[in-house]
């Protein structure tokens, strides 16, 4: 516990403070890069590419040893990683453009001949004198164990140069995912920006490999947009939300994981980012179950209360929900009867009800009209000009 | 109306008295990769027209809204708005899609989508301050949406959608304005909304290109017509060119005889 409050704290060294704000920034910018995936609808497209990165690695580690070096500099394997992963991903692109084939199919094929290669590899690599100490396996699962400075500075440099990338694009990326026939009216290139954006998925799944691993790491660009997406109804808000909810796994976890080296890093950030994710769908005010439940108990209850208006302005009898809800809002007395406020508030949804009712006489009228939820006043649901049109006719009785 | 008569032959075009048209079109075959959705169309739009596209479905209508904003992929042909290719006068043309090709689950308020219309202002970068929302909102009230700038787009009828994407189009002070079906399945009370915001951008000079599907108010909108399936049937101002025997070619057996006649009855009868 103690260790685990040192790394939260950046009071565990160096190179843990650096790792721990690498993977905050890794978080971040996997994010704010997911959030645009996710508005596009190609989360999966994520996923082909963390897959396609392991041929990479192990093609990067052959290669180093072949021209003398270890074989584990980060740089060097990276380097490797973007390579087939920037391969898998144009491949993804030319079958889905150029085939008849859906991107779905395309994603599959990739991911699993590029994945089944690299392991292939990596077999390959156990079998050489060097290859059991590379320490390649941690790039399935993630670790910060043994990094080095020059790592951990590669991670915190290539999370915030994404982060940048990412904010710098925001608008025509928001234009495309949500109408892309206008984005290109308006001169945004469609295939560029997808393309950046396929590009700055790359970028964070390079950058969170040795941390995340290969595996997870696309669950770091899914779950947090997925778990922003409860809390607002706006796609700028969204981006931020999605960009913290990153962040916060990505420091805490590696914080953890520092503090408890046998644990893989990647497993511990994506449960942390998971957690999140619970913690919205129950509990976001938007979205949520909470507030929806909520929403609902709200909605029973204004539909007791305009039965009630309704009842007073008609003189019926009134029903013990309504009795109770207009009793509770001071619109009846103890006795039943009207207060001046509810005399009010009756005329006023007597006057509202017609106006409905006259609405739903119209011909070709607004969907919105038939889909009346029985509770909002006209001039919430009905724009200016059609109530004006209602009233007209009401006039003319 | 003689240019606009004349267009077929190119006349219109190259005519060095007038000055360019809004959109002039020569020639143009679009394929999405096996049968070609326009086959060799001509079109010339008369400036401050207000123009119909009309043809069945299939017929290449949307696509040729999407050659002209450079969207679809033309074989061969020339598409020169106000005289120049489309890169050039980008920001007065302003299109609006149909409005069913968009998720409105997605994360946008109102005023947010109409902001989007602001681009050119905006730039990629550039953060939206309080004379974009401004300017927004005005837009917004032309369209009679602005009591619902702050509405989840989600909570829209088709009609006030139809709106919204109107507003987006009316924040570029375009000069030229596509709109692929936004009379399509909307309200009596949107219908006479965008019908009028229209009419008024014609008034102003702007040139109008929609794509319509009610041949019963074509002549009450639309001032020319656009008659095309895959090839351009016939165009010109709506009062000559709406005839049983162009409508007859233009749908073929798809629209049955009686269907024009009654629709010529309707329009006799109007006259009278």
């Amino acid at each position: 516990m103690d260790a685990f409050l040192a790394a939260l704290t950046l009071r565990a060294g160096y190179n843990a403070a650096l790792v721990a704000i690498g993977a905050g920034l890794l978080g971040f910018a996997a994010g704010l890069v997911g959030n645009f995936l996710f508005l596009r609808k190609r989360s999966l497209v994520g996923d082909a590419i963390a897959h396609a990165t392991l041929p990479g690695v192990a093609l990067a580690f052959l290669v180093m040893v072949a021209l003398g070096g270890d074989g584990r500099n980060l740089a060097g394997l990276l380097a490797g990683s973007a390579a087939t992963a920037g391969i898998g991903l144009l491949a993804v692109d030319w079958i889905a453009r150029r085939t008849r084939l859906t991107e779905d199919a395309a994603i599959g094929a990739v991911l699993s001949a590029f994945f089944g290669f690299g392991v292939v590899l990596m077999t390959v690599i156990q079998t050489l004198p060097r290859g059991r100490q590379a320490g390649l396996e941690s790039f399935l699962l993630g670790s910060t164990a043994g990094m080095l400075y020059l790592d951990a500075l590669i991670i915190a440099g290539g999370g915030a140069l994404c982060v940048s990338l990412a904010l710098l694009l925001r608008r025509p990326m928001t234009m495309v995912s949500f109408d892309p026939g206008y984005a290109q009216s308006r001169g945004i290139d469609l295939r560029a920006i997808d393309l950046a954006m396929m590009g700055l998925v790359m970028a964070v799944t390079v950058v969170g490999l040795k941390l995340v691993g290969l595996v997870l790491i696309v669950a770091l660009l899914i779950i947090p947009p997925a778990a922003a997406r409860f809390w607002t109804d706006r796609s700028e808000r969204m981006l931020w939300i999605a960009g913290a909810i990153g962040a916060a796994s990505g420091y805490v976890g590696a914080a953890l994981s520092a503090s408890a080296p046998d644990l893989p890093t990647g497993p511990v950030i994506v449960l942390l980012c998971f957690a999140l994710f619970c913690v919205s769908l129950l509990l976001a005010p938007e979205r949520g179950l909470l507030a929806t439940a909520l929403r609902r108990r709200a909605y029973a209850r204004a539909l007791a209360r305009r039965d009630g208006l309704l009842a007073l302005a008609s003189r019926r009898n009134l029903s013990q929900t309504a009795r109770r809800v207009l009793l509770a809002d001071g619109l009846i007395g103890a006795n039943g009867a009207a207060t001046p406020s509810g005399v009010r508030e009756a005329a006023l949804a007597a006057r509202d009800e017609r106006r409905w009712e006259l609405a739903r006489t119209l011909r070709d009228a607004d969907p919105a009209i038939a889909a009346h939820d029985g509770v909002s006043p006209v001039e919430k649901a009905l724009t200016a000009d059609m109530i004006a049109e209602i009233d007209r006719r009401l006039a003319e009785g | 109306m003689t240019a606009t008569a004349t267009a077929r032959e190119g006349v219109f075009a190259s005519d060095p008295d007038s000055r360019p048209g809004p959109l002039v079109v020569s020639g143009l075959t679009v394929s999405y990769g096996r049968a070609p959705a326009l086959i060799g169309v001509d079109l010339a739009i008369a400036p401050g027209s207000m123009t119909a596209i009309v043809g069945p479905n299939g017929a290449g209508k949307s696509t040729l809204l999407k050659a002209v904003i450079g969207v679809a992929p033309v074989v061969a042909g020339d598409i020169r708005v106000f005289g120049e290719t489309l890169a050039r006068v980008r920001d007065r043309v302003a299109y609006v899609p149909q409005r069913a090709s968009v998720d409105w689950d997605f994360p946008a308020r109102v005023i947010d989508v109409v902001t989007m219309g602001l681009y050119r202002e905006l730039g990629p970068f550039g953060f939206v301050r309080r004379r974009h929302r401004e300017a927004a909102m005005a837009h917004l009230d032309r369209v009679g949406m602005a009591d619902f700038a702050q509405r989840q787009i989600g909570q829209l009828s088709g009609g006030q959608q139809q709106r919204v994407f109107l507003a987006r189009a009316l924040a570029q002070k375009a000069d030229l304005y596509l709109l692929d079906e936004p009379l399509a399945g909307v309200d009596a009370a949107t219908e006479r909304a965008v019908v009028a915001v229209l009419h008024g951008l014609r008034a102003e000079g702007a040139c109008i290109v929609a794509v319509h599907h009610d041949l019963a108010t074509l002549r009450d909108y639309f001032d020319h017509v656009a008659l095309i399936n895959r090839r351009l049937v016939a165009q010109g101002p709506t009062a000559e060119t709406l005839t049983a025997e162009n409508l007859q070619r233009t749908y073929g057996g798809l629209l049955a005889g009686t269907q024009i006649g009654r629709i010529e009855i309707a329009y006799a009868a109007r006259e009278r």
